[in-house]
């Protein structure tokens, strides 16, 4: 039944936020990168820019949530592309930041995708054809209104 | 971060036995154990065993009719779970305007 879900054309099921910050790529680096920076924004954490390394943001818990969200560094492209597995709760998505020179400014694109199944599916080189999943989960949910 | 916690259902749903399962109840409608063992591609009381998993998560019932058992999928049960998903999209422009107001602090 696995091989009927794989069989599934692949449709993404990606979060996309964009925004023009009116600084430079560098200084937008380092607020991505640096931990202290990024604590300041994001939150707390132990992130290092090597791919491979293991880190955990924290945030304060509350009811229904732990506060903690477990990372593995896969890209670091200084000043293009930063990218990071993000498991919270027993659900792994990719968080993926792409600057683009803008004028004078940088614009920031953050992707998250894989809801929950991207990190299993880029590494074992499988599809379970999640993101189609949950096109449908919606499509259900949207009709029991 | 969310009223409801959606973690019976991602943890129910991240097995891909259970998600096939359920996604069969969801689209062929109401099946028997036997029928679902059929297409599984595992024993009984695997399916059982995952089935079992998934009715603690409510995203399945159950009744009885004879010596069969017969589950539908209770797909409101993953309305927490969408939920959680759209909140990701408020949680990020919150985290982008905390990122703007950074940035203006910072050297340039």
């Amino acid at each position: 039944m696995s091989q009927q879900l794989t069989a599934t054309p692949a449709e993404t099921r990606t979060l996309v936020i964009e925004r023009v910050f009116p600084h430079s790529p560098e200084k937008l680096w380092r607020a991505l990168t640096e931990s202290p920076l990024l604590a300041q924004w994001l939150m707390n954490n132990d992130f290092a820019p090597a791919p491979g390394h293991k880190f955990q943001f924290r945030a304060d818990p509350v009811p229904g949530w732990n506060g903690i969200i477990d990372c593995e560094v896969l890209i670091v492209d200084p000043l293009k592309q930063l990218s990071y597995t993000w498991g919270s709760m027993g659900m792994h998505s990719v968080v993926l930041f792409t600057l683009t020179p803008a004028g004078t400014g940088t614009q920031l694109r953050m992707e998250q995708s894989g809801f929950p199944a991207a990190y299993e599916a880029a590494y074992k080189g499988a599809t379970y054809g999640w993101q189609k999943f949950l096109g449908n989960l919606e499509r259900v949910v949207g009709e029991l209104a | 971060m969310q009223q409801t916690s959606p973690q019976p259902v991602f943890r129910a749903l991240a097995d891909p036995t259970r998600r096939a399962i359920f996604e069969q109840l969801t689209r062929h409608g109401e099946q028997t154990v036997h029928a679902l063992t059929r297409q599984a591609g595992v024993s009984q009381p695997a399916v059982s065993k995952h089935l079992t998993v998934l009715k603690s998560a409510k995203l399945v019932h159950h009744r009885r009719a004879g010596r069969e058992t017969h589950y539908r999928a209770s797909p409101d049960a993953l309305v927490p779970m969408i939920d959680w998903l759209n909140h990701y999209g408020v949680f990020w422009r919150d985290k982008f305007d905390q990122l703007d107001t950074l940035l203006k602090r910072m050297e340039p």
